[in-house]
């Protein structure tokens, strides 16, 4: 079958994160024949989410030694009149990884997820690094000024991490492409209902039980929440893109203060009903609160201050100590030392501005993870005609800077909430404040087992702060121990204030490309546009802004991502009557004849 | 390419709309006609049951077409087995339903679904009051749903304590909710039963309390927010008087009784029955209101006849009976009048009911209103709040700095000044009224205090004299007929028009109405029926500026000795 796919394209998407999902939607949206790829055999890249045992093979991935490049028969299949552009395969984006379980494994290891197609993900494909290339895609036939593939190998000039987005030519090359179903692994995915093991509270959880229940959670490797009124949430309701996704709202705003955890009372209700604040407090918050709504018509406040940080703005507005904690921590999100009193109030008003849209607090949490999302804009690039391929390496030619800042990353299994709560099932975002001058904050998020992210029972905890140190465990590990206890020693301290028990732990640096652009490289062909991976920022902004940027730059007088057309005014067009379309078409394309029979093929 | 979308032209997707709505149109008409027919032919069955639900489905705001159903449900009532009958109940139901998701806030659907459930044998409330839980958290200020709600706590005997806890709920989410905070206002008093000491309507102090410090959040967190400041004065408020006499005064010269009750009611055979009983034996007599008018008033008045007034007895008493309370006024020989009064300090009649307990919340309360003032020195809500709380604690003490609030709360909502200046006028006749009765004196002197508007002038039934002289006054209203026994009244310096009230004054003597705006002598008419008025000043009103005035007020006041012009 796969031979029988078209050979050319409008467009080729290599990458499937969020920004290059975007991309592929749009064009596919705007009539564009699309071709998206992967190298790995999932969707999303550094955007994934992962079954437990998902995560597992690629933290093994990363732990593994990069075994040197091949580079050998693609070459061949390169015309005179041709030349390659070399992707470097290795992934490096990700360094430092490091895994401890604090539950116990004393049960057999040989546990596996309940209903697992296959034990690592990975292994389905040819993904692993001592594989040869089985497929390569030669692009970009009528740039000369391309330099030889490989022709000077410095580190500098690989490209591996960045995800590429190809622009409005033919493309010729050989592809060995299958219409892969969108996720294999989805099926496993299912809400968890009653007959899920339900973790009773004195119980101990062992790693097995995590690892057998690892099919009903998804695990992010990015840590992003949705702004209720940012971008991407526009974007998928404009779009329509939203319909394949489910969202929960996040349900607390959390401060770090002197050891303590609270919660911070931001929406109206909040501070109403805050036991914490005195009278005047809450009138102050408030009035604080509504000035920063529309701090732009009342200059006359801010505008001496200007000059200030935001924090030392902050201490001339009648706020008591605690109140300005809240703001700069918890609310604007912003460093004490650096952000001015500007950017502050921007922080803030963004922050109340998306409050109250889709309930009290300003974020939302996509269902089974972050991973979805990228997911859903591919399944729109589908539905419009896009071709997709997991697990095909694209082998060109394209130079890397290398970027100097690095995410650092902690991924945890927990067995309570930070702050516990009538309810347990309250998704969290708490941001603890740097402990000494010039370090970062790190920004936790608490998910509860309703956002299908881990087992009944547990919470997963994301950590996230800009890398200062060497690897992720020394910039998080402190945060982590402040918050937690590891559950070995739990067992040794009194019932009574206990801190929640780490179960499992994972650290890792991502790199943080997003101050990479195309001006990076050298000699890039001019139809070629960078993505970047994921950012540290909380929201999505800068991922959406890219996407919408480089679709003009590919389409620049085709609208991005409008609302797809109301069903009862589709016409089906089975004759293929599409005047404006001069591509070949190839005999036996009947998987995407009609809408209905693309759905179900990419049915989750 | 294959399989491409096409989407079809504006065009296309117009016509196509237009010919969907002509379509509907259609249908609409055709089923409202055969429900009609069906219903003027008596033909009241399912198919009409079937056609109304195609039309309210879509349009549920048809009353005629729920009464159509009402019609045909009691039939089948009649006609159908029970078992057939509970089916169609339970399909009605559903429908309802399916109607209220359309529309939430439709007054029929609601209606009905009350009249329906208020006539099944065994409701299921439970499941009511899950629905009304339902609509209420998607919008929690359906005030249809809380109508609703209410009804079914009420039928289904909800314990008070169990709606409380809902109400806080709902508060708790958004207490912009006056539905909400009304619902407590219903709910608090039935929580304790109170000693019978306490008159209904009021509450424990603790629960008070609780309260006050829950609506304080609400306005510390929103002071613009009116719902937490209109509950927060029920909060403050006192409970309706009870029903009471207020006063009782015969005049011997006039032989005449007058009454003063604690509400305006009308007085009369089927409305309110008064019984008069003079020295122990019943007497008819007929009632009338100070202006003749039979409409609601505080004050009722009636002839006696002579033989109760023969001076040969030591005393007469009158004993008056209205509903299950009374009072007596004893005539002393010699007397030429009597009365029997409630006095307004002693009843606190313009103030809360306050333990020592309470005036502690309240001053606590005034000093967290005060600081937020400092906060938000332009909220209305807050200002008005200081007004009323330093009234409920002491109204004389207070006086001073309430006039102050009172220009600062007109500078902050100028839209209300008029309506200000009219409660500002309140509180010091109020006020003076009480100053008055401390000094046990019959003279009222209500010079220069820019006043508005009367008040309370059923509590100067027994006012000799009175000074209005210099305020705002427009007119002299016809409650001031009230004044029985009035003999002078001052009102020089005001804007009065019209003197309606000055009419069936029967001691008033002196009338001075200098420097006002009397266009006309025909406004004066009212004063032709004040029997002993002797002496009228009139100098500087427009009226002297007309040639023919002082002739005019001659012939329409023959018998007022003097006129000055």
């Amino acid at each position: 079958m796969a031979d029988k796919l078209p050979s050319e394209f409008d467009v080729v998407v290599i990458g499937t994160g969020l920004p290059e999902s975007i991309i592929a939607a749009a064009c596919s949206r705007s009539g564009q024949s699309v071709l998206h790829v992967d190298s790995r055999s999932y969707y999303g890249g550094n955007w994934a989410s992962f079954s437990f045992s998902g995560l597992l093979s690629w933290i093994k991935e990363y732990q593994e030694e990069n075994n040197g490049e091949e580079w050998t028969a693609w070459q061949e299949l390169i015309l005179e009149t041709e030349e390659g552009v070399a992707l470097r395969k290795k992934d490096q984006t990700i360094q430092h990884v490091e895994v401890i379980c604090y539950a116990s494994q004393d049960s057999d290891e040989h546990v596996e997820e309940v209903g697992a197609v296959q034990k690592n993900p990975g292994s389905v494909t040819s993904a692993s690094t001592n594989d040869p290339p089985d497929s390569m895609v030669t692009a970009c036939s009528d740039t000369s000024e391309l330099t030889t593939p490989l022709s000077e190998p410095e580190a500098a000039r690989e490209v591996p991490d960045v995800d590429v987005t190809l622009g409005n030519e033919n493309h010729g090359g050989d592809t060995d492409c299958s219409q892969s179903p969108l996720e294999q692994e989805k099926a496993g995915n299912l809400p968890v209902g009653e007959d899920v093991v339900d973790a009773p509270k004195k119980n101990r959880i062992t790693y097995s039980q995590i690892v057998k229940e690892g099919r009903r959670f998804n695990i992010d490797l990015t840590s992003k929440l949705l702004y209720s009124r940012g971008l991407l949430i526009d974007l998928l309701i404009k779009s329509n893109v939203s319909r394949y996704a489910e969202f929960k709202n996040v349900t607390r705003i959390l401060g770090y203060q002197e050891g303590n955890v609270l919660q911070v009372p931001c929406s109206r209700a909040d501070v109403f009903n805050s036991k914490k604040l005195t009278m005047v407090e809450k009138r102050m918050l408030m009035k604080f609160l509504t000035f920063c709504l529309d701090y732009e018509q009342q200059p006359d406040e801010y505008k001496a201050y200007e000059e200030c940080t935001f924090s030392e703005y902050l201490k001339t507005q009648k706020l008591t100590p605690n109140l300005q904690h809240f703001v700069l921590h918890s609310i604007a999100m912003t460093s004490e030392e650096s952000t001015s009193t500007l950017d502050g109030l921007r922080e803030t008003q963004n922050f109340l501005r998306c409050l109250g849209r889709y309930g009290n607090t300003p974020f939302l949490f996509p269902l089974y993870g972050q991973g979805e999302l990228p997911q859903c804009f591919c399944r729109m690039c589908a539905v419009f005609g896009g071709t997709y391929c997991l697990s095909h390496a694209v082998q060109c030619l394209v130079v890397d800077k290398e970027s100097g800042k690095q995410i650092s990353r902690a991924v945890l299994i927990t067995d309570q909430s930070v702050l516990k709560a009538d309810s347990d099932q309250q998704i969290s975002i708490l941001t603890v404040p740097p402990v000494e001058p010039g370090s970062e904050a790190v920004r936790v998020v608490e998910l509860c087992s309703s956002t299908m992210t881990c087992m009944k029972g547990t919470y997963l905890v994301h950590l996230t702060c800009p890398s200062s140190k060497k690897t992720a465990r020394e910039d998080l590990e402190s945060v982590v121990q402040k918050l937690f206890t590891p559950y070995a020693e739990a067992e040794l301290e009194n019932e009574e204030l206990k801190k929640p028990n780490l179960l499992w732990a994972l650290y890792f640096n991502m790199r943080d490309s997003s101050d990479i652009s195309r001006e990076c490289y050298n000699d890039l062909p001019s139809n070629v546009y960078v993505c970047c991976g994921p950012d540290g920022f909380l929201g999505n902004k800068n991922a959406v802004k890219q996407a919408e940027a480089l679709f003009r730059l590919i389409l620049p007088n085709e609208e991005f991502c409008p609302p797809p057309p109301n069903p009862e005014d589709i016409v089906f067009d089975g004759d293929g009557l599409q005047p404006e379309l001069s591509s070949p078409k190839p005999e036996d394309a009947k998987e995407i004849t009609d809408q209905g029979e693309v759905e179900e093929c990419l049915e989750k | 390419m294959h399989g491409r979308l096409k989407v079809k032209t504006t065009e296309e997707q117009a016509e196509a709309k237009r010919a969907e709505r002509e379509q509907k149109l259609k249908l609409y008409r055709e089923a409202t006609e055969a429900i009609f027919q069906k219903r003027q032919e008596g033909q009241l069955d399912e198919s009409v049951l079937e056609l109304t639900s195609q039309i309210l489905g879509a349009n549920p705001d048809f009353a005629t077409l729920w009464n159509c159903r009402r019609e045909v449900l009691m039939r089948l009532e009649t006609q159908k087995p029970p078992e057939e009958f509970a089916a169609l109940v339970a399909a009605e139901l559903g429908f309802l339903e399916s109607c209220l998701r359309v529309n939430p806030k439709s007054y029929g659907t609601w209606h009905h679904r009350c009249w329906l459930l208020g006539r099944l044998p065994e409701p299921n409330w439970a499941r009511e009051l899950e629905l009304c839980a339902k609509f209420l958290e998607a919008d929690e200020r359906n005030f249809h749903c809380w109508d609703y709600r209410r009804f079914v706590a009420q039928r289904a005997a909800v314990p008070p304590a169990e709606e409380l806890a809902f109400t806080d709920s709902l508060i708790t989410r958004n207490f912009s909710n006056y539905s909400s905070w009304h619902y407590r206002s219903c709910l608090l008093p039935k929580l304790q039963p109170l000693p019978d000491a306490q008159p209904p309507g009021r509450l424990p102090e603790d629960i008070l309390l609780r309260e006050l410090e829950l609506v304080q959040n609400a306005f510390f967190t929103d002071p613009n927010d009116q719902s937490a400041w209109f509950y927060h004065r029920w909060l403050l408020g006192r409970a309706d008087p009870q029903d009471a006499i207020r006063c009782l005064h015969v005049s011997r010269n006039e032989a005449c009784l007058t009454v003063c009750f604690s509400r305006p009611i009308i007085v009369g055979p089927g409305i309110e029955t008064v019984m008069l009983l003079v020295d122990e034996s019943p007497l008819p007599v007929e009632w009338r209101t100070p202006d003749g008018k039979k409409r609601p008033n505080h004050v009722w008045l009636c002839d006696l006849p002579a033989d109760s007034f023969n001076d040969q007895d030591s005393q007469h008493s009158f004993f008056l009976m209205w509903g299950d309370v009374q009072k007596e006024c004893v005539l002393y020989k010699g007397r030429k009048e009597s009365w029997c009064r409630d006095s307004a300090t002693d009843e606190q009649l313009f103030r809360t009911e306050l333990s020592v307990e309470k005036s502690t919340v309240l001053q606590s309360e005034l000093e967290s209103c005060k600081e937020l003032q400092d906060l938000e020195p332009d909220n209305k809500w807050c200002l008005l709040t200081i007004i009323l709380l330093m009234r409920a604690l002491d109204p004389l003490v207070y006086e001073k700095d309430t006039l102050k609030y009172f220009q600062t709360l007109k500078v902050a909502d100028p839209m209300r000044a008029s309506y200000l200046d009219d409660l500002r006028s309140k509180f010091l006749m109020e006020n003076h009224i009480l100053k008055m009765e401390y000094a046990e004196v019959r003279v009222l002197d209500l010079s220069y205090k820019d006043l508005t508007v009367l008040c309370h002038l059923d509590q100067l039934l027994l006012v000799t004299h009175l000074n209005l002289s210099h305020n705002l006054l427009r007119s002299l209203p016809p409650a001031l007929a009230m004044l029985r026994c009035l003999e002078v009244l001052q009102a020089d310096g005001n804007a009065i028009e019209t003197v309606e009230g000055v009419v069936n004054l029967p001691r008033l003597r002196e009338l001075s109405l200098c420097d006002n705006c009397l266009q006309h002598p025909s406004v004066l008419q009212p004063l032709a029926s004040c029997p002993k008025l002797s002496l009228l000043s009139l100098e500087r009103n427009p009226l002297c500026q007309l040639e023919a005035a002082p002739e005019e007020l001659r012939v329409l006041l023959p018998d007022v000795d003097r006129i000055l012009t």
